[in-house]
């Protein structure tokens, strides 16, 4: 959308005065992120750029706070805020939560997906719908009605009942993104591989996973983050034994104000950083795929 | 094949009608396509819907106080509700109390204090002291313990629990509430909360739509004329944040916002205010729509840059060549044309944040409150979880509303995601 070389003085002013709001959006949108980076660096206790920081005074940073996020205390510093080992009990816990949970939710999506996308399918719009309801319901009523169903079953305060929310909350992403990597997709492939003697499975290996990889791959990630992020069912679903990364950050912002929260927050920044990429190259990659099909 | 005609139904190499043959088959994979969606169909029922479901059946169940107290409600239905309750309500409700256990008198007396407050402190001052009274008749004597046993409006307000189900709690979710003859009356002055609250949601989630629009609108139509070169580029800045934890952001915002933050500061450097009075620009309404202006951004940019990569370029050529002024042929054209990207866009937006929690919890102190916040209060704080329940059923169907017109419009299987 370039400026044609006739364009009127009027004209110019208005692309450029457009162009000018665009690149403060774009501002608005992205600087935000890239505010926490240096401040985790710096010593002091508070979230300010001080005078000292700014002017580049070497006792101003430091990495202190990421010592303290790797739990290693130094007994001779002056400590403002407790250090604890719970920032690494909560990334492994976030982890291994994400993981399985992810697990789940992409196997368990990628086989409604299959489902949903032929063509006789009955009911498809009321299953969908269902189906999809997890990413639409705001968060605080699932974390309610699972509060309140989850302790009749003794499932509060346990990984288990955190893994089945996080699966639930993670399977739309799968769902959508499957289905949506299976639009398009030639069931004389299918055809073509039973023909030739393979059976159901080794069709669903050989002939329909490679296809849609990058739909389940992406959907896995979409699960994956979802659950890494996700802090309201863990504070009313979990306890303070099921500590994950958002719930010690909630509590240093709600408790603490402790500057660690800042070192995490660069990690996840990196790890959102990480997964969009792989996100996008992947996205790529299957409209390439899919592009040549359609030739 | 031989050259007679085909005289009845076209069968097929096995003597079956063809039809009958195909239909079979059609429901045989009607099954089959069904049965790859059951795992997680049930899955989401059992984890998901029923909780969903409990929570709604919760927001009218009374049943707890029936089964402590269930002689006493019995002789109760029988009172005229004139002047004061006869011996015999007093007699069951004496014993009642002596023989449940401790915690569910406490649960029960709770209750009671929802509907008339002082029950509870009345129930635990008599459990003390009903161990002097020896024997009947008990009206006189429970009376002489505390003069509210004699205050017809307590007993009346126990006819409020009598069913096993109430609508009290929804009464009270919208400040309403039964007076002591079961009329509905409104909540005293000072106890409305929650209608102004109801108000004070919709309209930030109003403002965040609009917000969001007026933001998204231009990138959007920006991201969609760009060559794909740059626009893929300008596409992560709109990606990253919708990738990166909403704690996260909220802790830049909290940085940025406020009183010593990064623009305040900026704005003092540039003289633009004095240093004394510095914006207060967080722990407020402004700061809650501030930050989910930025947070929701994407889910406006997404829909509208998939709806606006489909309008040809040559319509806005045409209009112009035919005359029209650039904004003319704009708001003719080109608009009407990315109307349904405006509507997947602006009621996506407004469905998540109508339950917003966490930001409005962390950055928008007393001021700017929403009814999730209520919600996550009456769940931890007060444990009033039938209150709890009917104001988040108020919100879910509120919610499906949104959600059935989006489907209804835009269809859910077209949410798109990155």
């Amino acid at each position: 959308m370039a400026l044609p070389v006739y364009a009127t003085t009027g004209q110019r002013i208005g692309y450029y005065s457009f162009l000018t709001y665009c690149g403060f959006v774009f501002f608005f949108l992205i600087a935000p992120i890239f505010v926490v980076l240096p401040l985790s660096f710096s010593s002091s206790p508070f979230f300010e750029f001080t005078r000292e920081f700014m002017s580049f005074e070497s006792e101003a940073w430091s990495v202190r706070w990421y010592k303290q996020m790797l739990g290693i205390c130094d007994p001779n510093e002056i400590i403002t805020t407790v250090c604890t080992d719970k920032w690494m009990k909560g990334t492994v816990n976030s982890f291994y939560i994400g993981f399985v949970s992810t697990f789940l939710a992409t196997a368990l999506g990628t086989i409604a997906a299959l489902g949903l996308s032929r063509p006789h399918m009955p009911f498809k719009g009321l299953i969908m719908a269902i189906l999809i309801s997890p990413m639409i319901v705001p968060l605080i009523i699932t974390a309610a009605g699972m509060f309140f169903f989850y302790s009749k079953l003794g499932l509060t305060h346990s990984y288990t009942g955190l893994i089945l929310a996080h699966t639930a909350l993670g399977t739309p992403f799968v769902v959508i993104t499957v289905t949506a990597t299976l639009t398009g997709f030639d069931n004389n492939l299918i055809r073509a591989s039973q023909s030739l003697g393979a059976d159901t499975m080794r069709t669903f290996f050989k002939v329909i996973m490679p296809l849609i990889l990058p739909g389940v791959i992406s959907g896995a990630l979409f699960a994956f983050i979802t659950s890494f992020d996700e802090v309201v069912v863990v504070l009313f679903v979990g306890s303070v034994e099921q500590v994950t990364i958002p719930r010690q950050m909630w509590a240093g912002l709600r408790q603490e104000i402790s500057p660690v929260i800042l070192c995490m927050a660069t990690c996840l920044v990196a790890l959102s950083i990480a997964l969009l990429t792989t996100v996008e190259l992947l996205r790529r990659r299957s409209e390439r795929l899919r592009g040549i099909k359609h030739r | 094949m031989s050259s007679e005609t085909i005289s009845g139904p076209i069968l097929t190499s096995d003597g079956i009608p063809l039809k009958v043959s195909l239909r079979k088959a059609e429901k045989r994979n009607k099954i089959r396509a069904f049965l790859l969606v059951l795992p997680l169909l049930a899955f989401i029922l059992i984890t998901f819907i029923i909780p969903i479901g409990d929570m709604l059946a919760r927001s009218v169940d009374d049943r707890y106080i029936n089964t402590v107290f269930p002689k006493t409600f019995e002789v109760f239905k029988k009172w005229d509700k004139q002047d004061l309750p006869p011996e015999e309500v007093y007699e069951t409700m004496f014993f009642e109390i002596n023989a449940a256990e401790g915690y569910k008198i406490g649960k029960s007396s709770t209750r009671m204090n929802y509907s008339k407050s002082g029950w509870k402190s009345l129930i635990k001052k008599s459990q003390r002291k009903f161990k002097r009274i020896k024997e009947g008749p008990y009206k006189e004597q429970m009376i002489k313990i505390d003069k509210r046993w004699g205050d017809p409006f307590y007993w009346k307000a126990l006819g409020e629990m009598v069913d096993p189900t109430t609508m009290g709690y929804y009464l009270n979710a919208v400040d309403l509430k039964y007076d002591s003859n079961k009329e509905i009356i409104a909540q005293p002055e000072n106890r409305r909360i929650y209608n102004h609250t109801w108000i004070k949601t919709f309209k930030v989630s109003l403002l965040v739509t609009l917000f969001t629009l007026m933001l998204g609108y231009p990138i959007a139509y920006l991201l969609a004329t760009l060559p794909l070169k740059y626009s893929n580029l300008l596409m992560i800045c709109v990606l990253l944040p919708f990738w990166t934890s909403l704690l996260v952001r909220t802790v830049a915002w909290m940085i940025i916002l406020q009183q010593n933050g990064v623009f305040n500061n900026l704005m003092v450097i540039a003289g633009l205010i004095a240093d004394e009075n510095r914006w207060k620009l967080m722990y407020n309404e402004t700061g809650t729509i501030i930050v989910m202006t930025q947070i929701l951004l994407p889910f406006m940019v997404l829909p509208l840059y998939s709806v606006m990569k489909t309008i040809s370029p040559s319509y806005m050529k045409a209009a112009l060549n035919l005359g029209a002024s650039p904004l003319h042929a704009f708001w003719k054209v080109y608009m009407p044309n990315s109307l349904p990207g405006i509507s997947a866009g602006g009621l996506l937006v407004f469905i998540i944040a109508i339950g917003y929690f966490i930001t409005p919890e962390l950055v928008g102190g007393k001021d700017g409150q929403m009814i999730g916040n209520w919600i996550a209060y009456h769940l931890k704080t007060t444990l009033n979880w039938g209150l709890c329940a009917a104001l988040g059923s108020i919100l879910l169907a509120v919610m499906l509303v949104f959600y059935w017109v989006y489907n209804k419009i835009i269809g859910v299987e077209n949410i798109k995601l990155g």
